[in-house]
């Protein structure tokens, strides 16, 4: 999500200073989302230049108090309302590293495969013991982590499927490289 | 250092000979350590089962040993290998195998008296290791009187009454819904995680990652194994 339209929702809750603002951001997202405090600050000038918020008198500590306008209040209405263009976003690394194993001939695209799987499942472990925590039922927090554990089984399920249909394939060509033969296989499937 | 509680030794199982000898598992090196839960995933027909077979003396490897407690299956008896199944390790399957005409304590407490244990021992041990699944207020209940997730949580107990402290489970959530599932999977964590150790097969990548190590097979071979990071990630790591 965007950083800009995370302040305007905020500031429709409340005027705010950028500190403030930055905190309730962490906050609200169960401390999932690390916010840069110079980033909040450039990202308000923008909003008030583009007449989205506007900033107040300085409070007692003598910082600016930022304040949403109507515009910023209805470009905020505006941004839930609108899904997200999953097909814009579709280019993933995985399947682009799977592809290009498959017509490059680099590397055998049942071992990418079989590396990939290997780490998202580490990863799927390692989401599923911060689950277990109860002592971490922040709710946004845990509802964040149910999209991670499902995006994870959804890679897992895929990779599997990937390997399916290899498996009924002819096998497939690696062409030697012809400088570094002794090359770390690990740094080739970064 | 602590000593594997079952280790695995180039075990191998063969079926048929020449033309029609199917490797069913090849070289497996594997040891499960005390607290330990590992989960053993791959595609049917890659030797799941054979492999968990190996591991509770149902089978026996055609090359390579099973080291149980610090002792070669293979060297055992088959007195001793029955010994062994009793007291040592226990069992889980996708059905809970519970006798209906008994009630959950007298499910667990049965097998031990059949083994030479007073009744007054055997039930106070059964009703332990009810109590350490959370099943305590059901003892008297026959296996029809309980639920899915509670029936499998009694096999649960059988399977690490008393001595034993080796669960062999196969697929044990295949029959229940997800949030039963769920909640046998903590179950098998929590008991890990007080010590017991355990071996279980699953198709289901999320309920294999509830294990601290994943082993995949392949043909009979392991093709990976992903561990828990050992420093849990904490949630700065996910931003």
């Amino acid at each position: 999500m965007g950083l800009r339209e995370g302040l305007l929702c905020i500031l429709v809750r409340g005027d705010a200073h950028g500190y403030r603002l930055k905190s309730e951001l962490e906050s609200v997202t169960g401390d999932t989302w690390q916010v840069n405090i110079g980033q909040v600050y450039t990202t308000l000038q923008r909003l008030e230049r583009d007449g989205l918020v506007e900033s107040a008198d300085s409070n007692a500590d003598g910082r600016i108090v930022y304040k949403v306008t109507d515009r910023g209040h209805q470009e905020a209405r505006q941004w839930l309302a609108t899904p997200v263009d999953l097909a814009a976003s579709g280019r993933d690394e995985i399947s682009l590293k799977v592809l290009m194993a498959m017509v490059s001939g680099v590397s055998d695209p049942r071992r990418v495969v079989e590396k990939q799987r290997g780490a998202t499942m580490t990863l799927l472990q390692d989401y599923t013991t911060l689950k277990a925590d109860d002592f971490n039922d922040d709710l946004a927090w845990q509802l964040y982590l149910d999209r991670l554990i499902l995006s994870a089984e959804a890679e897992l399920r895929w990779l599997e499927r990937v390997e399916a249909r290899l498996d009924v394939m002819p096998p497939f060509e690696v062409t030697e490289s012809h400088e570094s033969e002794a090359t770390d296989p690990e740094e080739v499937n970064r | 250092m602590t000593e594997p509680i079952l280790s695995m030794r180039r075990v191998g199982k063969t079926h048929g000979s020449g033309a029609q000898r199917v490797d069913a598992l090849v070289s497996i090196d594997l040891d499960l350590m005390p607290g330990e839960l590992v989960a053993v995933t791959g595609r049917s027909g890659s030797g799941k089962t054979t492999l968990l077979n190996m591991a509770g003396a149902l089978d026996e490897p055609t090359t390579g040993e099973v080291i149980v407690a610090g002792q070669s299956l293979a060297t055992m008896s088959k007195n001793e290998l029955a010994r062994i199944r009793r007291v040592a390790v226990g069992y889980v399957f996708q059905q809970f195998n519970l006798l209906p005409s008994l009630t959950a304590v007298e499910n667990i407490s049965l097998p031990l008296e059949l083994d030479g244990m007073k009744p007054d021992e055997a039930r106070k041990l059964a009703e332990k290791s009810l109590e350490e699944v959370e099943m305590a207020g059901m003892a008297d209940r026959y296996p029809d009187q309980l639920s899915g997730g509670e029936q499998q949580r009694v096999a649960i107990a059988r399977g690490l009454v008393g001595p034993r402290s080796v669960l062999l489970a196969d697929e044990p959530t295949g029959a229940l819904d997800e949030a039963t599932s769920e909640s046998i999977l903590k179950l098998l964590r929590s008991r890990c995680d007080a010590g017991a150790a355990a071996l279980m097969v699953t198709h289901e990548p999320a309920y294999a990652a509830w294990a601290d190590r994943v082993v995949r097979l392949r043909d009979g071979r392991i093709e990976g194994i992903s561990e828990r990071t050992k420093t849990p990630l904490t949630t700065a790591d996910l931003s």
